[in-house]
């Protein structure tokens, strides 16, 4: 069961309340008539499908009721973080190794192994980064 | 003044008037009641109940110039008078519930239409769609410890908490007005299934139904 922080109801909630919807920060064309198949059939049904971190939307269904974003991780289910609806990502999958290791704990991004644990070799990560 | 058609749905004659709960009254027998049951059950049936949508800060205005009540400011709170009738909760960041006395709903929604003026607002009148439970006894918070996923005890759920979550498999509005009760806000369509499911949870402890 996931835990869920609703950035609108301001607390932790079941997930039995809440429902996915989806991959977030879609961009409509912005003018839809003058758009290419490719531009306009890419917007309606091809998602990103990412091992990793991955912004999606979710609905507070029984709850609030209102739709807002989570960083989340779609291979470990760690949730990195959630944010209202028009805001930003503090967390990416640029940044979330950086993040991780500054914290000095497992990062999924760069391979180490256990809590607290130091790379045998720098280059193991960075390889694991590019 | 908004362009808005209204119209009191309330009948003159309450005569006839059936409740959500009344279909499951019908049905079902009245529990005879224990000694010292661990929890009661009563219906405040055939309230106003209104769907404030909009702004908190122009809703705030009208609701305390009319109802003499402050919006609820944080999320799952709700204020209400000191006599308890008049209640208004925080159901989403743009949406509270209006619960009233039964005959001053369509009242309360012509005032509050005049006072908003021309703010984006809107106001439904749900009092058909729901009824509220209360919900008393000792055992409460362990018939509910059974029934919701949140989590209800006091120093998560204090006096003035209100939330909508989930309850058995159905949508339902829990709220703690006072120390020694609670209430749910039930829809219609959920209104058995919540009755019946209830019933069965407090069987253990002892239950009686107070019927209006
Ligand atoms: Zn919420």
């Amino acid at each position: 069961m996931f835990h869920i922080y609703c950035p609108y109801c301001d607390e932790y909630r079941e997930e039995e309340e809440f429902h996915p919807s989806g991959q977030a920060h879609l961009r409509r064309p912005a003018d839809p008539a003058n758009s290419t198949d490719d531009e306009w059939g890419g917007y309606l049904f091809f998602r990103d499908n990412e091992r990793g971190v991955h912004h999606e939307m979710w609905l507070h269904a029984v709850g609030c009721r209102k739709f807002f974003n989570m960083t989340r991780n779609s291979a470990t289910y760690e949730i990195y973080e959630t944010y209202k609806m028009g805001e930003r990502p503090s967390v990416t999958a640029e940044n979330v190794g950086d993040l991780k290791r500054q914290s000095g704990v497992q990062a999924e991004t760069s391979g180490w192994q256990t809590v607290g644990a130091r790379p045998e070799s720098e280059s193991l990560n960075e390889e694991e980064q590019a | 003044m908004s362009n808005i058609k209204e119209f009191d749905c309330r009948p003159v004659s309450q005569e006839g008037a059936e409740s959500p709960m009344a279909w499951t009254h019908q049905h079902h027998e009245s529990r005879p009641a224990g000694q010292n049951p661990g929890v009661r059950i009563a219906e405040k049936a055939f309230l106003g109940h209104l769907i404030l949508r909009g702004g908190a800060i122009v809703l705030d205005e009208a609701v305390r110039d009319i109802l003499g009540i402050a919006l609820p400011g944080r999320p799952n709170t709700m204020t209400q008078n000191d006599a308890g009738t008049h209640s208004v909760q925080w159901l989403g960041p743009d949406e509270w519930l209006v619960i009233v006395p039964g005959g001053e709903e369509a009242e309360l929604e012509t005032k509050l239409r005049k006072a908003l003026g021309d703010a984006h607002f809107s106001i439904v009148n749900v009092s058909g769609g729901q009824t509220v439970l209360t919900l008393s006894g000792a055992n409460v918070r362990e018939v509910l410890m059974k029934s919701v996923v949140y989590d209800v005890h006091p120093s998560a759920f204090p006096v003035g908490k209100g939330v909508t979550t989930v309850f058995a498999k159905a949508t339902t509005i829990i709220r703690r007005p006072a120390e020694d009760h609670w209430e749910l806000v039930v829809r219609r369509s959920f209104a058995d299934y919540t009755y019946r499911w209830l019933l069965d949870a407090a069987a253990e402890y002892g239950v009686t139904q107070e019927r209006a």
